[in-house]
């Protein structure tokens, strides 16, 4: 008691109260909401679902709705026997695909990228880190906007307009509105998500180590390979899973870029919110997708903590 | 930077990546300058579009509402979030705080759409009818939310890596406790703050998913505006719009670095120049 | 036991029974003693022996577990750190970064409430900064200061609202060792020179014994050992790890025989200061002094004292004295210590048969 009354003399208990307080009505009640709703069922109304706690005959009863969590169920047992429609099975395929080739990308564009930063002169490496960030700072829709220009198929397409003033082809390229297109937007879109943690790893990576290793009589690849990589794990771990969560819920960069030929999960939810006006549908698909999320956050808590412990 | 030590190759795929960034940004800039009517391609020059920009009230409208929700959301953000940091650095042990700090982070890493999916349900929530559901003020507490989880982080490392001994010293001074944040920790970590905020800031005003899903007629932000134009065809209006954004953001970005680092350089100096001194 | 009847009831800063637990571990393990106004006091032990943790005690940083800690009459133990009388000069100094140094002095004087006239403050300020004779420097800001420097802001900080008791956290540790050793003897007389009862804390034995008035010694396991002037330390430790731990020191062990002790590996148990307890059969140890011992290069005769035969070991030359390793047999070692000139004739060489010889009275009986 004692102790509870000298924290609220010293004014701790408001500062320790204010975030968890926000954090509670604003994000972890809201959760509460998704995981409800995902239980009710979708009705004319406003707000458009039927809460499964409710007053019926009397006294409060526990109605669960699972017809949305049927559904999603219904498709995987049409996955399992090849048959039936796989609607929203299809799209989260499709965004774990396309989540995870982002973060291939990434990675594969981001490492050597930010190994060159990380070596650089210490007074240039603030400067470069800004100009990395600069762009991210500027509109993204517009940014995607541009892509569009840049990729479009038509003569007024500033590739095409390229290659047709260097007489390199003689017809326009398809080059919009295909998963090529989205790729590249949406690995524009997220590599300073990649750069920034493997940048923060490789900055603290002793050059003598690697100075050891070419001693030792290392060639430049295998103490790559059997130096730096081991090293900068925690780095690239976080780094792909800060590209790969929220990726997986992207549609707006397929939107704009595919055309919605493919249909993905992030775009289904936006549906059943919107247009379709099915609630319920929408919070269970968040709900699955937020559980398949739990295993790549938990790494990434993880790959956080030990990163921040060995400072 | 010498070539040399770092190999030909890796600072080639460096300006590689740095002109792949860049490439629609100069395109934008680029295009904006047209006198014609499409936006890739370059019929003249004028500032036609510009001026188009600066007489259209929609577009306006929205930058001026967003940019009074980013810099709300930025405030708040860096109250509740270095609020949060405190508690995890310096109170490591206090009950609850791993679970903070997943609350606190966790928006950073979820998917847009499902955090706006869990702010709609609850702004529409009869319960919470009081807050006046979709609109400015949802889209504000969405930003803020999602940008606690930045500020926090940024916050967080830098007081970790502060002499804890400042705020004992203040407190041996006589300073009241409640003082010492104000006197003496927030001038020492007020680069992180200052950088927290102008991180949620840019969230806050790029933000188009949150701000889509909880937005009521009369709070059309910036993005959501854009997006709505983008479906209808755009005239380089557009890129008029987005060379302005670059410019500003340019020179308030390059403009404090400068500042900051001529400041670093000048203490620098001033170290070494004391360390000659005899003790 | 001395330590607890140093005063108790007295003092001006007592330390009463006063114990600190984490969790499972003692840190402070119940240390009881009494300061004197104006005094200069060092704690010393080794990292982690809970020296720090008592001073934080005192300070206001940390609550005892038990105990009390009463200064100048009233009780401090529960009082928060911004309403106790006593200021602390941390190790890494913590001068605020942000402020100057005139700043960073006047910061204690800001927070006295009713509010100091400015101009009160000021001529305090000056006066604290040409005490520490940095008056020119008082625009800087801490990171355009030398080592030394800031060192003596910090101590000026501490000294501006005339603090009863001075806190010193290893106050020299940050400094380099050829300037340590001025500053050492540049503090004391600072402190003198205020007259404010000083207690600081150290792990170097040398810094503690030129600096204070009284030394206390803790234990590893956060108990008080020894409290006493250096030279009472020095002489008469009373205990091998303080013995061993506040200088260097010669141990011999065996058991008391007729008055003398016999060691075994010694050829003739060794003869004791005059009116030395020796209890038949107990095992006890006899502390000599490195410097206490003389080396001859024959058998320098019975009025010499304790006199034992061996080969000349190792040879330290350290310009102003000399260490000498004798090796006696069994595999042990005598050191000795010369200062230069001390040498009767020239620096025997390794490998030389030699005699070391004191008399009783430069031995220390220890039993435990």
């Amino acid at each position: 008691m004692n102790a509870l009354l000298r924290l609220l003399a010293r004014g701790r208990l408001w500062v320790d109260a204010l975030p968890w307080g926000w954090m509670l009505l604003f994000f972890a009640a809201p959760f509460a909401l998704i995981a409800g709703v995902s239980l009710s069922t979708s009705e004319l109304s406003i707000p458009p679902y039927i809460w499964p706690l409710r007053e019926e005959g009397g006294s409060w009863q526990f109605l669960p709705d699972l017809s949305s969590y049927e559904r999603l169920w219904d498709e995987v047992l049409a996955l399992l026997s090849a048959g039936g429609e796989l609607e929203y099975l299809g799209a989260y395929g499709n965004a774990l695909l396309l989540a995870a080739l982002t973060t291939l990308g990434c990675l594969l564009a981001g490492y050597p990228f930010a190994w060159r930063i990380a070596r650089a002169g210490e007074q240039w490496r603030n400067t470069l880190l800004l100009l990395v960030m600069l762009p991210f700072w500027t509109s993204f829709l517009l940014r995607v906007f541009a892509w569009m220009g840049l990729l479009d198929s038509s003569e007024v397409g500033l590739v095409n307009q390229l290659l047709l003033g260097l007489g390199l082809v003689d017809e326009p390229l398809q080059l919009l509105y295909n998963r090529g297109a989205v790729l590249i937007g949406m690995i524009y879109s997220y590599l300073p998500f990649m750069v920034l943690p493997l940048y923060a790893n490789l900055v603290k990576l002793d050059q003598r180590l690697l100075e050891a290793a070419r001693d030792l009589g290392a060639s430049g690849w295998t103490t790559f390979v059997h130096v730096t990589l081991p090293l900068s794990r925690r780095g690239i771990v976080a780094g792909s899973m800060l590209v790969f969560i929220p990726a997986v819920g992207e549609f707006v960069i397929p939107d704009l870029l595919g055309g919605g030929g493919v249909m993905l999960i992030g775009r289904k939810i936006w549906d059943d919110f919107g247009p379709n006006q099915d609630w319920p549908m929408a919070a269970a698909v968040a709900v699955v997708m937020v559980a398949v999320l739990v295993v790549p956050i938990i790494t990434l808590y993880h790959a956080q903590r030990d990163e921040g412990r060995r400072r | 930077m010498s070539t040399a030590r770092h190999g030909w190759g890796s600072t080639a795929w460096m300006l590689f990546v740095y002109a792949f960034l860049y490439l629609p940004l100069v395109c934008l800039v680029v295009f904006s300058f047209t006198a014609g009517e499409i936006t890739t391609q370059l019929s003249g020059l004028s500032l036609r579009w510009y001026e188009a920009l600066f007489s259209d009230a929609e577009i306006g409208a929205a930058v001026l509402l967003s940019l009074r929700i980013a810099a709300l959301a930025a405030t708040t953000a860096v109250i509740i979030g270095t609020a949060a940091a405190l508690v995890l650095v310096h109170w490591p042990a206090l009950r609850g705080n791993q679970l903070l700090a997943g609350l606190t982070t966790a928006p950073m890493v979820l998917p847009d759409v499902v955090i706006g999916l869990a702010l709609v349900l609850l702004f529409t929530h009869p319960w919470m009818q009081w807050l006046g559901g979709r609109g400015v003020t949802a889209i504000w507490i969405a930003h803020t939310t999602l940008c606690t989880a930045y500020v926090s982080i940024v916050v967080q490392s830098r007081l970790a890596e502060m002499d804890r001994s400042l705020e004992e010293a203040a407190l041996d001074l006589g300073c009241l406790p409640a003082k010492v944040f104000f006197v003496v920790t927030a001038p020492v970590i007020a680069p992180a703050l200052a950088a927290g905020w102008l991180l949620a800031f840019t969230l806050s005003m790029d933000d188009f998913v949150l701000a889509a899903m909880l937005s009521s007629p009369g709070s059309t932000t910036l993005p959501v505006l854009i997006f709505a134009r983008l479906h209808h065809g755009l005239k380089p209006e557009i890129n008029a719009l987005a060379t302005m954004i670059v410019l500003v953001v340019s020179t308030v970005v390059f403009g404090a670095h400068l500042a900051s680092s001529r400041a670093r350089r000048r203490r620098l100096a001033a170290a070494a120049a004391a360390r000659a001194e005899p003790a | 036991m001395e330590a607890a009847a140093a005063g108790q009831g007295t003092g001006f800063l007592r330390v009463e029974g006063v114990s600190k637990r984490y969790g499972q571990t003692l840190a402070v393990d119940d240390i009881s003693l009494s300061i004197t106004k104006n005094e200069i006091f060092a704690l010393l032990g080794s990292s982690g022996c809970g020296k720090s943790t008592l001073l934080r005690m005192i300070a206001g940083f940390e609550t005892p577990s038990a105990g009390r800690i009463v200064l100048d009459g009233e009780d401090m133990t529960r009082v928060s750190p911004h309403h106790r009388p006593t200021n602390m000069m941390f190790q890494s100094y913590a001068l605020f970064p942000h402020l100057t140094v005139r700043e960073n002095v006047a910061f204690g004087l800001r927070q006295i409430r009713p509010a100091l006239p400015r101009g009160t403050i000021d001529a305090r300020v000056d006066a604290l900064l040409d005490l520490v004779q940095l008056r020119p420097l008082a625009t800087r800001k801490p990171s355009e200061l030398s080592g030394g420097q800031q060192q003596r802001v910090a101590l000026a900080r501490s000294l501006a609202r005339e603090p009863k008791l001075l806190l010193l956290d290893e106050p020299l540790s940050a400094l380099d060792k050829k300037i340590r050793q001025r500053t050492q003897l540049e503090l004391v007389e600072l402190i003198r020179r205020v007259g404010v009862t000083c207690i600081m804390v150290t792990h170097d034995q040398e810094e503690a014994m030129a600096m204070a008035d009284r030394i206390g010694i803790m234990s590893p396991h956060g108990t008080l050992l020894q409290v006493g002037a250096p030279g009472e330390v020095y002489e008469h430790p009373r205990t091998r790890y303080i013995a061993g731990f506040v200088g260097e020191t010669n141990l011999f062990e065996g058991r008391f025989e007729s008055g003398r002790l016999a060691c075994p590996g010694l050829p003739q148990p060794l003869a004791l200061p005059a009116g030395t307890a020796t209890p038949e059969g107990t095992p006890a140890w006899l502390s000599v002094r490195p410097e206490r011992i003389t080396l001859h290069g024959s058998d320098p005769g019975e009025q010499a004292g304790n006199r034992i035969a061996g080969r000349v070991g190792g040879i330290a030359y350290l310009g102003s004295h000399s260490i000498i390793q004798v090796e006696i047999g069994g595999g042990r070692t005598v050191t000795t210590d010369h200062a230069a000139g001390a040498l009767a004739q020239r620096t025997p060489a390794t490998g030389e048969a030699v005699w070391v010889a004191w008399p009783p009275e430069n031995g220390v009986v220890l039993t435990q």
